[in-house]
This record gives structure tokens, sequence and C-alpha cells, in this order.
């Protein structure tokens, strides 16, 4: 089992025709992901690999493909009505790989996708993988393998890090999510949390946190409360000065709100395992699974 | 990116924020016509950096302080002309100060009271959050800490926006009169609508005041933008300084990069945000202080990372540089090149251990080996780290 997708995705790829969105749903393809569809305005009736259709609209691609998952790479200043375009298409999964978006274009998509009937991952995301299963986004496919251990994270290469820990460990993990570094994203820590509390089958969580916002802390509260499959966290950003901007948006400190400290204080109060060094974080779960 | 006051001044103009009429003026005869077209007598001549202290700094030719009231123009052309082209010393400066190359001539008002009013962006609440307190002109942090009663929060509905009976409402809370607060409620309202227009992610207005004669006025701000909608705001960025920015990160972002400035003495160079950070906390977590966070992102070319190490052996106080890899889409023997390349273009001063992990890393990790240069490898983050650490303590 696995959260959110399988091998039962259908995956559409909004700006496939973009170098980025092409080499990835080629890789994407060539994991074994059903990639069904591709949108790109004014490019409709092409097809992409010799196999794929490619359509102007998002409506298109859903009423002949009955896709039910999109991953968009549309640029920066066009990406929110992308997602909007894939919300009123009805399509179920939304995965925003693109990076940059401008902070008030996301304030106002999140509550236009309220009462709908989809979920959007990201944006600025790597997007989310069930381990030979389903791969849709830009994580490096082979450093993944399928397994019980489930994987929420804010970041891209530091998710990767988790997840090679955790392979040449030989544990496997059942679905990785990144939710993006932006400071309005679709689905949370929380979300995702719920998503793989509920899943049978998987026997253990590793949460990867950064500093800024109240998204980890709430993710701990939660799980103090409902939580007892055996859960990991580590949080980026312990070293990270106030007031600057670390790359994501979503990474600063400010006010004294957000500080990796107080995050690692609510995780620990919550019985989740810290771990103190990034290298650390698959052997601080290990260690929580043996000894539960 | 940060703006100077006097354009924080021209925004509030743009967008009718009611604020004390001002000029710019970079050289002493362009302050005397400021004060002249200003026709009073109340001014004040404010030098223009980015940082904060600046009434209470000091100018290295002895002058003190960086804001002055006077009462003509004369006066003013006076006043500029001893801080133009001299560099001033805050306390948030650093001991090095800064050159100020403009001042701001503006006419002075008499404060009855002073308030604080600030819009950002929140993300607990997903948009845009009020916080306004009858405490202006003194540090907001000082008060959220000892009297956070005292502290107001008004969350703004994300599509709707700041609404007028929440501006009033506001304006009553902060114990305005019936006569001041439509003034007030106008004065919310319009920085509101900058702050959308703009694509702010913070407005600080402090202080906000009443003056004598009754009038609702924003009297500085301090102004954050969000740098993904700059690609919107030509005219924004038109304000950037760069002579007030970290000479190092002006480099970085020439080539792409995304770099900050630390204190510490060991530079690193990584891909990825989340992961650029987890690598300062592990160079700390062993002992070691960073010198710099750097993202070379997730495509970075051959160009890019050679631009990058010279940008981290300019800063005098590295001692060793930590390159940290996990090549997904980057692959590891690309990146290995790009670092062999970057190392004979740059000749190393320091001792570097590169950690390669992901796509290609064996082939990576070749290179390297046969490239016959002084680079030590290290297998996992936490040998990367030590070794790291140990190769500044004994250069240091």
């Amino acid at each position: 089992m696995s959260i959110l997708v399988d091998k039962n995705t259908r995956l559409l790829v909004q700006g496939i025709t973009g170098s980025a969105g092409a080499f990835h749903a080629k890789s994407c393809l060539e994991y074994g992901t059903n990639v069904v569809a591709g949108v790109t305005p004014g490019k409709g009736g092409q097809m992409f690999e010799g196999k794929i259709p490619v359509f102007d609209t998002a409506h298109e691609a859903r009423h002949e493909t009955g896709c039910n998952a999109t991953m968009i790479f549309v640029p920066a200043p066009f990406a929110a009505d992308a997602i909007l375009e894939a919300a009123d298409a009805g399509i179920e999964l939304i995965v925003c790989i693109t990076e940059g978006i401008p902070v008030i274009d996301m304030m106002r998509v999140k509550p236009a996708l309220a009462g709908k009937s989809c979920r959007l991952i990201g944006p600025n995301c790597p997007g989310i993988i069930t381990p030979g299963q389903c791969k849709i986004g830009i994580m490096p496919g082979y450093i993944h393998k399928p397994g019980s251990i489930g994987v929420i994270s804010r970041s891209g290469t530091l998710t990767y890090e988790a997840v090679w820990q955790l392979t040449s460990r030989g544990y496997g993990q059942s679905t990785c999510i990144g939710i993006g570094g932006d400071p309005i994203n679709g689905t949370s820590h929380l979300d995702a949390l719920k998503l793989f509390n509920d899943d049978p089958e998987t026997e253990g969580i590793i949460l990867i946190g950064e500093i800024g916002g109240s998204a980890e802390e709430e993710a701990a509260a939660w799980a103090q409360q409902n939580v007892s499959k055996p859960m990991a966290a580590f949080i980026a950003g312990a070293t990270a000065p106030p007031g600057r901007r670390m790359g994501h948006a979503g990474a600063i400190v400010s006010g004294g709100k957000g500080t990796a400290a107080g995050k690692i204080e609510a995780l620990r109060n919550a019985g989740i395992a810290v771990a103190e060094s990034p290298a650390d974080m698959a052997d601080t779960l290990i260690a929580k699974l043996k000894g539960s | 990116m940060n703006i100077h006051e006097y354009q924080a001044k021209q925004l509030f103009e743009k967008y009718g924020v009611a604020t004390p009429k001002g000029f710019p003026a970079t050289t002493p005869a362009e302050a005397r016509e400021a004060a002249a077209k200003l026709g009073t007598n109340n001014l004040v001549v404010k030098a223009q950096i980015h940082a904060g202290g600046r009434g209470k700094g000091t100018f290295t030719n002895g002058f003190k302080g960086g804001v002055h009231l006077t009462d003509s123009p004369e006066k003013a052309e006076e006043l500029a002309a001893k801080m133009l082209g001299q560099t001033l010393v805050t306390h948030q400066t650093g001991p090095d100060g800064r050159v100020v190359n403009t001042v701001l001539v503006a006419e002075s008002v008499e404060i009855e009271k002073e308030f604080y009013f600030a819009i950002l962006m929140d993300r607990a609440i997903a948009g845009p959050l009020i916080i306004a307190s009858t405490e202006g002109g003194v540090e907001i942090e000082t008060v959220a800490e000892q009297t956070p009663h005292k502290i107001l929060r008004e969350p703004i509905h994300p599509t709707l926006g700041l609404q007028a009976f929440q501006a009033r409402k506001i304006a009553k809370q902060l114990g305005f009169t019936s006569e001041q607060m439509p003034k007030a409620a106008k004065l919310f309202l319009s920085i509101y609508k900058l702050f959308i227009a703009c694509d702010c992610s913070m407005v600080e207005v402090n202080p906000l005041v009443i003056t004598k004669s009754g009038d609702v006025l924003a009297l500085d701000a301090k102004f954050n933008f969000d740098d993904n909608a700059l690609f919107r705001h030509p005219d924004i960025v038109a304000f950037r300084d760069i002579a007030e920015e970290d000479p190092r990160e002006v480099e970085a972002s020439k080539s792409n990069l995304n770099y900050i400035g630390l204190d510490g003495n060991i530079a690193c160079l990584v891909n990825g945000a989340g992961l650029a950070m987890a690598t300062m906390d592990i160079i700390k977590y062993h002992g070691g202080e960073p010198a710099n966070f750097l993202d070379v992102g997730g495509g970075a070319t051959e160009q890019q990372v050679t631009e990058a190490f010279k940008i981290l052996i300019s800063d005098p106080n590295v001692k060793a540089i930590l390159v940290n890899i996990f090549g997904g889409i980057m692959r590891c023997d690309i990146i290995a090149q790009g670092i062999i390349n970057a190392v004979k273009a740059v000749s190393l001063p320091v001792p570097l251990v590169v950690r390669l992990e992901g796509t290609n890393v064996d082939l990576g990790k070749k290179l390297l080996a046969e490239s016959g240069l002084p680079i030590e490898t290290a297998t996992g983050l936490t040998e990367a780290a030590t070794l790291a650490v140990a190769a500044a303590k004994k250069a240091a």
C-alpha cells in the first residue's frame, strides 16, 4: 500500500513540451509511471515521445484520457493559472513542481481550491513517489526501494538524503512526499502525516522540517494525540541567522518564531525522536522501530 | 531586497499613503533646492542607508548623527555637505559603516503620538496579517515580549482583502478618536493597497503618527518584497542599491547562485536549499562554523560551479571548503568535472573536502581521484563534516 499515488495513477504533465517538463516526463515514463497525456497551450495534436498525446487544455486531456493526477512544470508567472485549470478540469491530484511562484498568487489559489475534490502538493517541491509503482516529480528514482517507511519533507535533496540512508540500510519506503519549501502550499506536514497514519502498510514515518512557520509544531501536536507509529524527525536550519531567507521562501526565522530549537522541542514533547545530525535521520527512526 | 526611506516615500506617494513631503538629494545644492521647494521652516535632513540606528550614528569624519532637524534651506545644504560622501557608522552597520550617497530632505512634523503598524504575509493563515500597537517608535519585538497585550493582530481574508470595517475597528482599538478614525482607516487601507500591488512580504510603518495638527501620517517604513514576484515590478527592481549589499551576495546573484554570507570559516557548496541548511547544521554539530549558505540549485552548470568557487575563496575568513552534492537530476560526474575545472582555474588556497552521492557517483569519485588535485573525498555526511572541521582547525 501507499498514499495518493500507485500503479493505477494516470498522469498528465502540464508544460510537457518545455525543456524541464519534457526531461522529467521522460524520466517518470522510464520509471514506469503511467503518463497518459500532456498539455501545452497551442501545441494540441502533437505526440510526446511518439506515444503520448498533447492537448491544448487540461479539460480536453481529462476528457480524452481520464487522467487523475497532474505534474506541473509551467513557468512561475503562469503556474497559478495551471493549478486552477487542473482543479477546474476535475483532476484529483495536482503536483506542482514549479519554483518561484509569487506568494500572492498562491494566496489566491489556495482558497480557490477549498471545497473542490482535489489535492495540491507543492509548489516548489520534488514531487511524490511510491517506489516501484509511480513517480511524479524530479527525484532520482533509483535511490528508492519499495517498503513500509513514509517520508514527508519540505526539501528536495535533503529528502533524497533521508531516502538514501533508509535504502542503504535495507529499509524501503511506502511513499515519499515532498510538500515544498514555499510559505503557502497545498498539502501540509500535518495533511501528509494523517494520510500515512491511515495507511496500514506504513510502519514508520520520517518527518523532515525546516525553520520558519509552525507547520512542524502543528504536526507534532496532532501526532502526540493520534499517531502510534514510530516517528523520527530532523529540522534543518538550526544555524541560519534570523531574518534571512535560506533559499526556500518559507525558511526564514522572524520575530523569534519558527526557530529550529522551538520545533525540536515540540517534536520531542510529542514523543518523536529527533535526529541531531542530518546524517542520522534513518538511524534515528530505525532505533525507534527496533525499540518499539 | 531592501529599499531606502526616500524610495519608500515615493511608493507611499504613488499609492496615496499620507506621509510628510520630502525629496532626495545627492548634492548639497540639491538639498538646498529640496528644502526651498518644501516651503517650510520645519525641516529634517536624513542620511539614506539601509541600516537602522541612523539618528544615534556617527560619521567617520566625526560629525554626529545621521538625522538632523533644521530650519532653512541654507542650513539643510550645510548639513547635507557634512553627510554626503561620508561614512556613517551605526549599531547595525558594523565598524565599517556605510557611505551616504543620498540624503532625504523632508518636512518635519510635530508628533502627538506614535503607533506601530505592519502588514505581513503570514504562512499560518496563508494570507496577510496586520500587526498594530499603540507602542510606536520602539522595537516591536520588545513590545511583544514585555507587553504582549498591547499587540493587536487582524487577519485579512486572502481574496476579499482588507475591509473598511476592519480598518475602522483597528483605528478604534488603537485609541484614535471618532474624528481621527476616518483618517487612520484611510491610511491603513492605502497601505494595504500598496502591500498587494507591490507584492510585498512585509510593510512595517514605524512610527505611524498623529501630528499636533491632527494629521495621521506614515513617518518611516521598512519594506520587504517577495523576490519571486520582482519579475512583474521593474520599477521596484530599479530601487535596488547594490552598494548596500554584501559584495559576495551581489557576485553570486549575477551567476544565479543562492548565496548568503555568514561569519564562520568553513565554506560550503551544496545543491538544494534544505540540504544546504542541513550541511551548515552538521558543520556546527561537529564543532565548526559555516562561512556561508550556498545552494547551486538542481541544474548548475560547470561555469556556475566555477563562479561559486571564486566567491567562496574570495572570503578571507575561509579556511576550508566543503562540497556536498546529492546528485539527482544533477549527475555526480558533471559536478566532479566542474569542481576539477574550477580548482584548476582558481588555484585553491585552502583544503577542499568533497562528498558526492547519487547519480553516477562512482564515475564522479573516479574523476576526482584521477585528477591528481589535493581533494579529500568523503563517503558520508558525517565524514565530510568532520574532515572539513579538522581541516579548518588545522589551518586556523
